[in-house]
């Protein structure tokens, strides 16, 4: 599904802050990606994103060769990829309920069509009863909550998630493992960015692990 | 024991129970930049439609000017030694009247040449000791004026004293004057016009600033760009339509009201002295389909930029995501 092969990415004319990255990331799959602060974690999950392109390289996404793909195409690629910021980037004008029904929305799709998954999915990751507050309003678990329920919410084929336990407490953040596995379970493949290495030890899973640009992978 | 289907059913129940308000639009109400959006646009437009009403207003009254002026003209006869100046008068009306084109004459009487005499020489003095000039006034057809050559001659014949004026050479003076003031109040006009265009497009990019995060977000969740840009659009043409509506309508009602003060306080001092001051303040229909013309102009103007700098926003996303140093600016 998504293709790296010798990928290198600099800041202007700074070092590589990424080097020689060669993986797949097969369908179905699910990953953890780890390392310590400044391993470029971030960047990495911004370029499976393609909110960056890579310096040198190939990266291929659903069999296209991203470097070619023209822009106004991007948004369509993007809807097949479910992503959680590590800064939530929710709209705080909108509900919680609106927040996670905003990509459905922009696909043009009629409200009456998503209205009970849209509840049921802010059920399941425990915000019933939130549904119709604010961002402002929210703590730090319950935005990450609602950012992961609106990446989730048109059943993507590949989740990114940039630290999506940081802000809850153990009991949510294995609540919303549980979440991520029995959706991997359905499909959709799966890549955690993460420090917690109580969480990575929950799930078998291959582990990715960055360090000073450098990526090993653990099957 | 719970018994399952009252379960279900409560589950239902509740569902039912969820009250949902009615979606929030994409792009948020006006915030405190749309506020200040609207009133620059207010302000814009109204300075804008006062400069094309006053513009308006100065081209009507050029062309009246110009109107009354080619409409009539002027028999002067100088008196002389012998000459019986109540006989000349009503030979050069019979002369004037006996041409095509010429609709009327009249002969400005003894009283109302002493009047015009008043200013410089007071009153109560005796016109017969003076040797004034006397005018016949000619009311001619515009469309097909009589020949004034010809005229000219009869009279250099008839009454060698006699002199018409047709007053070209003031109507010449009077029609660069008002061209002139005209071509100025365009200038002024085209200045301000340019001015409030640019402070639309940049008040516009400025309101449009505080809404980047959410561009970014809708790009993010797989927004098209055509979507981001109608969304943002229509909501920036609402501002700009609620601004200049404002603004055009107040200046159309000041014109309107200045109209109506000057109708209902005709004859007293303060009116004769803004009359000859300003003019009449009474805008013609035209004048006022271009207030409605700038009104729609300035909207249209407002939707534009909005489309244009979300489009451009989308493209700077996408720029960095071709040169990451960008992003690490950003």
């Amino acid at each position: 599904m998504i293709h790296f092969e010798n990928v290198g990415l600099r800041y202007g004319m700074g070092p590589e802050v990424l080097r020689d990255l060669t993986f797949d990331i097969p369908k179905r799959s699910f990953q953890f990606l780890t390392g310590p602060s400044g391993a470029g974690k971030t960047t990495l999950m911004r370029l499976l994103f393609m909110s960056l392109k890579p310096t040198r390289g190939l990266i291929r996404m659903f069999d296209r060769d991203i470097s070619v793909i023209p822009g106004e195409d991007l948004p369509l690629l993007r809807r097949r990829i479910g992503i959680v910021f590590q800064d939530f980037r929710l709209l705080d004008h909108m509900t919680t309920y609106e927040n996670v029904a905003l990509p459905l929305r922009v696909r043009g799709k009629d409200e009456s069509t998503y209205r009970s998954d849209v509840i049921e999915l802010l059920k399941w990751v425990g915000l019933g009863e939130r549904i119709n507050v604010l961002p402002p309003v929210l703590s730090g678990g319950e935005k990450q909550r609602v950012a992961i329920a609106r990446a989730l919410i048109d059943q993507p084929e590949i989740l990114l998630a940039d630290e999506p336990t940081g802000n809850v407490d153990p009991p949510m953040a294995q609540r919303l493992l549980n979440l991520f596995t029995e959706l991997n379970r359905l499909g959709t493949a799966v890549v955690i960015a993460t420090h917690d290495l109580s969480l990575m030890d929950r799930v078998n899973a291959r582990r990715m692990i960055l360090t000073d640009g450098r990526l090993d992978i653990y099957d | 024991m719970t018994d399952p289907a009252a379960s279900t059913s409560d589950s239902q129940k509740r569902e039912r129970l969820i009250t949902l308000r009615p979606m929030a639009p994409i792009v948020p109400p006006v915030n405190v930049s749309g506020h200040a959006l609207m009133v620059v646009i207010s302000i814009m437009s109204f300075l804008c439609a006062m400069t094309l009403g006053a513009v308006t207003m100065v081209q009507e009254k050029a062309e009246a000017w110009q109107g009354d002026i080619s409409r009539e003209i002027t028999i002067q006869i100088k008196p002389d030694d012998g000459l019986d100046m109540e006989a000349a008068l009503s030979e050069v009306r019979t002369i004037a009247l006996s041409f095509p084109g010429t609709l009327s004459a009249q002969i400005v009487d003894r009283a109302a040449t002493a009047r015009l005499l008043e200013p410089w020489l007071g009153e109560g003095f005796d016109i017969d000791e003076l040797p004034v000039p006397r005018l016949v006034i000619v009311t001619i057809d515009e469309s097909a004026p009589p020949d004034f050559a010809a005229i000219r001659q009869t009279l250099a014949d008839a009454v060698p004293s006699a002199s018409l004026d047709d007053h070209r050479a003031w109507a010449s003076r009077l029609i660069s004057m008002a061209r002139i003031t005209v071509l100025i109040g365009v200038g002024i006009l085209a200045l301000m016009f340019a001015t409030t265009m640019l402070t639309v497009v940049f008040a516009t990019r400025g309101a449009m600033d505080g809404n980047r995060h959410i561009v970014e977000v809708l790009h993010f969740v797989g927004a098209e760009t055509r979507f981001i840009a109608s969304e943002f659009q229509k909501r920036f043409l609402l501002i700009g339509l609620k601004g200049a509506a404002f603004g055009g309508g107040v200046a159309a009602l000041g014109f309107l009201l200045l109209g109506a003060w000057q109708s209902s306080t005709m004859a007293t001092a303060l009116n004769d002295q803004a009359t000859a001051l300003f003019g009449r303040f009474t805008l013609s229909s035209a004048g006022y389909v271009g207030i409605v013309g700038i009104i729609i102009l300035i909207s249209a103007m407002t939707a534009v930029t909005t489309r244009l700098t979300v489009t451009r926003t989308i493209r700077e996303i996408d720029r960095q995501r071709a040169d990451p140093s960008l992003a690490e600016i950003s």
